[in-house]
């Protein structure tokens, strides 16, 4: 069995449409995101995470009211899994404490809970406290990873490939991270350390996956001197299709199995990343390659020279057609 | 390299590997509940370090805080902290705790399988500052009552003011004067000697702001009580009704106020309330500013039941420098008061000094348990914080979502492979099932490498694991590919194997590169968990490109070794 075997897909001609399709999810996506904000966990924000396991389902307009009640407002409270498991997020330090203190309110949060469910009849599974200071700091500090990441990933490209590669992928890559935050707009997905790490993850997967197709184009132009650009792109990416098809099946397959029995914790992470193979996937094929067209028209690079121009570009010599060639 | 080198080379990595996975005996040091002892107990375990998040435990990060207390050299007491709690936690007994230094100003405790977080957080951040003082005997703050009383109504602090606790006095008198009914009780006795007409008139005209009694009597001397008068007190003993204490408290920290007190004269609380006939009080304390001794002479210290009261007391020895001291002071206030104080509050109602103290003393601990005067003891004997310390950050994980999450890990995992496992023998048949093999010594070199590395295997880093199980396939994808590619370009089975593997190296190594640097950011900003899967991501892709590169290859050759003549290939 061989999947794609010659294809011979023209899917340069298509990069408008994808362009659309791109623009149209990641505008909306960002505007919901600018609209409603980012769902940021405790983490960021400072605040109090408290999952308790109770006996009985919790009553969860009195455990506001308890907690209004001992200064912390605007409090959070889902059930996690079943009726019986239940978060309280508090982002708001109580009145009046430090708020770089986190037990003022950890311990209100606990005192509310003593009172509604009554002391001993809850366990506490988890909680997570950070005050404000610390949140900041992390904020600030995965916005650094991910923007340091782009400049060393594209510095290695420079010295592997040329700065053009570099860029485009950079480019494909940037798609992708903005895409990925349109889809945790549209989940409303809790945006924790967790899912900036898939964030990262899926700038990895991106890149691997536009570097298969560039290392193919890099040959490519060696190897066939008198083919167009364009051509060599689209023969590129076809010869690559039974990779990126297959890698992305068993990674979407391991993915798949992640979400579902994952867990709760670790199901944002899995979701986001589940997008990112596709939208990955897809960026090396719309994104990626047609910007490089886009920037070797503009700036020609030593390893398309010769491939580019109108004379190659409309007639190569030996009067092949600009298209996929088998 | 030939064929019998690259197996040996194969079979000591996966000896090296399983060596570091094969489950050895691990010294932990674990605390008996019950008795408090610690003892070190051997286990067997598989080497391969849990976050805490699979393993449940806390983790704390803290900070000097110095809202209350400035330190002069933060470096230093940062310093001193991290011993002083290197210390406590050894004596606490914890399996496996780490407490390091993060940044210049943070300490990060992390404190695996804890059962009891809020004791745990108690020992941490209890400052344990030891004290001695002698109490008042000039009646200085009883003194200073009436001029405090008039800055506050200088400052349009009335009795009947801000106080969101009017019944403070009705209890107040109600404990005293049960006796008598209604609201003839609010104004039976305003306070120690400042009884006067205008108050029991205010009162009774508004018994619901009972407080307002202050509106001529003040409102410090409406709550504050010298015990000494009413009954066997210590000099510079005072009673204020537990209702009352936050309001005292914040009055008292004025700064105008606090300066109407005389110099040399500190006011300190008592750590709990105590019960007086029906009613909860709070002993507030004048003391001498100057300790006649603190903790930094203790040297030991212990827990113990005293046989007379039943309760628990901790008994300490000071070391010889402080027993002459103390017993120097002890010896010139014979027939005095001494009040112990534990991180500036009051234990027990201060003992009268009956002859000269040397060097063992004890602290009784009224209405506590053992086991809290066996954390003071711990805490005591490892020494004073030098600031007290505040919890910027706290992430707890019960054991039970560990395993929780373990059990759902290791179950999307073997899914997740099951599938891969499928669709590769499908798809690239005996090719497959070599990528396979390759897949197996992926996994058992990562986890290999964790355990050998001493890295930290969390959350994250498992679901990594499970998602790399997917991706790690790829460099063997990228091989075969290219070999199906090389063959149907006509080649011989040996030269497109060879061509494949050639070709497609270029490939794995740029794109794995760029997934490493992409990690080393993650690991570089992220905490804990986040660190646990940067390093799972890193190790996996060396790990797959490892197998794919060399192991896939090595299998290659030995079949077609065994089978030279083959002309088609099973791929």
């Amino acid at each position: 069995m061989r999947l794609f075997a010659n294809a011979k897909y023209d899917f340069l001609s298509q990069r408008k449409w994808a362009y659309a399709i791109s623009l149209a999810f990641s505008g909306v996506g960002l505007a919901v995101l600018l609209f409603a904000g980012v769902n940021y966990s405790v983490e960021f924000t400072g605040g109090t995470l408290i999952q308790v396991e109770t006996r009985q389902p919790a009553n969860v307009g009195e455990l506001r009211n308890a907690l209004q009640a001992r200064g912390i407002t605007g409090a959070e409270i889902q059930t996690f899994g079943s009726d019986r498991e239940i978060v309280v997020r508090a982002r708001v330090a109580r009145e009046g404490s430090d708020a770089n203190d986190t037990q003022a309110t950890a311990s209100a949060v606990g005192e509310a809970l003593d009172a509604t469910l009554g002391p001993g009849t809850y366990q506490i599974l988890r909680t997570e406290a950070v005050g404000p200071k610390v949140g900041g700091e992390l904020r600030q500090q995965a916005v650094l990873a991910i923007l340091m990441s782009f400049l060393a990933v594209l510095a290695y490209l420079a010295f592997r490939f040329e700065w053009r590669f570099g860029v485009a992928a950079i480019v494909a890559t940037a798609h992708d991270i903005i895409a990925a935050l349109a889809f945790i707009a549209f989940l409303r997905l809790e945006v924790s350390l967790f899912v900036v790490a898939g964030l990262l993850t899926i700038v990895g997967y991106s890149l691997n996956d536009t570097i298969v197709i560039f290392d193919r184009i890099r040959e490519n132009l060696h190897r066939l001197k008198r083919e167009s650009f364009e051509s060599i792109l689209n023969r590129s990416v076809n010869e690559t299709l039974p990779r990126t098809f297959f890698t992305g099946t068993t990674a979407l397959g391991s993915l798949l199995a992640l979400s579902i029995l994952g867990g709760d914790v670790v199901r944002p992470f899995a979701l986001l990343m589940l997008f990112g193979v596709v939208v990955g996937t897809f960026s090396s094929i719309y994104i990626a390659s047609p910007v490089l067209l886009m920037i070797e028209r503009r700036w020609p690079g030593p390893d398309a020279k010769g491939h580019l121009g109108p004379k190659t570009a409309a007639a190569p010599a030996g009067g092949r057609k600009p298209q996929p060639v088998g | 390299m030939s064929i019998r080198n690259r197996i040996l080379a194969i079979l000591a990595l996966i000896a090296l590997c399983v060596f570091y996975l094969v489950p050895r005996d691990v010294t932990v040091r674990e605390r008996d509940p019950d008795t408090g002892v610690v003892a070190d107990r051997t286990i067997k375990r598989v080497p391969l370090k849990l976050g805490l998040d699979l393993q449940g435990g806390m983790h704390l990060a803290l900070e000097l805080d110095q809202s209350k207390q400035v330190s002069a050299d933060p470096k230093r007491d940062l310093d001193l902290a991290l011993t002083v709690l290197r210390k406590r936690i050894d004596e606490f007994g914890v399996s496996e705790p780490v407490i390091q230094k993060v940044g210049d100003e943070r300490l990060v405790v992390e404190l695996p399988g804890i059962d009891d977080p809020a004791r745990a957080k108690a020992i941490v951040q209890r400052s344990a500052f030891l004290e001695f003082r002698i109490t008042d005997e000039t009646n200085a703050l009883e003194k200073a009552i009436p001029a405090m009383d008039r800055v506050l109504r200088g400052m349009g602090i009335r009795g009947a003011g801000p106080s969101p606790r009017p019944s403070a006095v009705e209890q107040l008198l109600g404990g005293d004067t049960a006796s008598k009914p209604g609201a003839d009780t609010a104004a039976g006795a305003p306070a120690g000697g400042a009884r006067d007409t205008a108050a029991r008139d205010t009162a009774a005209r508004d018994t619901a702001a009972a407080a307002s009694v202050g509106d001529e009597g003040g409102v410090l001397a409406g709550l504050l009580r010298p015990s000494g008068a009413a009954g066997g007190g210590a000099p510079g003993e005072y009673m204020v009704p537990e209702t009352a204490y936050p309001r005292v408290d914040s009055l008292l920290s004025i700064p105008a106020v606090a300066r109407q007190l005389p110099r040399g004269i500190a006011l300190r609380w008592s750590a709990q309330p105590m019960s007086v006939g029906v009613e909860s009080y709070r002993f507030l304390y004048a003391l001498e500013d100057r300790p006649i001794i603190t903790g930094s002479n203790l040297e030991d210290a212990q827990a113990q039941i005293d046989p007379l009261t039943n309760g628990p007391i901790v008994t300490f020895q000071l070391d010889r420098a402080g027993g002459r001291k103390f017993g120097e002071e002890t010896g010139r206030h014979v027939g005095d008061y001494m009040a112990i104080l534990l991180d500036g509050r009051v234990q027990g109602r201060p003992p009268v000094i009956q002859s000269r103290i040397s060097r063992n003393g004890q602290i009784t601990l009224a209405g506590r348990t053992l086991q809290e005067a066996q954390d003071l003891a711990l805490t005591l004997k490892a020494g004073a914080l030098p600031i007290p310390l505040q919890i910027v950050e706290e992430r707890q994980v019960g054991p039970s979502l560990g395993s929780d999450a373990i059990r759902s890990g290791i179950t999307s995992g073997i899914i997740g492979t099951i599938f891969v496992v499928l669709i590769m023998v499908l798809y690239y048949r005996t090719a497959g099932v070599l990528a396979i093999v390759a897949l197996t010594l992926y996994l058992l070199f990562t986890l290999g490498g964790l355990s050998m590395l001493d890295a930290t295997l969390t959350l994250p880093g498992l679901a990594g694991l499970v998602l790399s199980i997917g991706i790690a396939v790829d460099a063997n994808v990228l091989i075969f590919e290219r070999i199906r590619e090389e063959l149907a370009a006509g080649k011989t089975v040996r030269l497109a194997v060879d061509e494949g593997f050639k070709h497609a190296m270029s490939a794995i190594i740029d794109s794995n590169a760029t997934t490493v640097l992409t990690a080393l950011f993650l690991f570089q900003f992220g905490t804990g968990p986040v660190k646990g899967f940067a390093v799972t991501l890193i190790l996996g892709t060396a790990a797959s490109m490892l197998t794919a590169i060399f192991i896939t290859r090595t299998l290659f050759l030995i079949w077609m070794d065994r089978k030279p003549t083959m002309a088609t290939l099973s791929i």
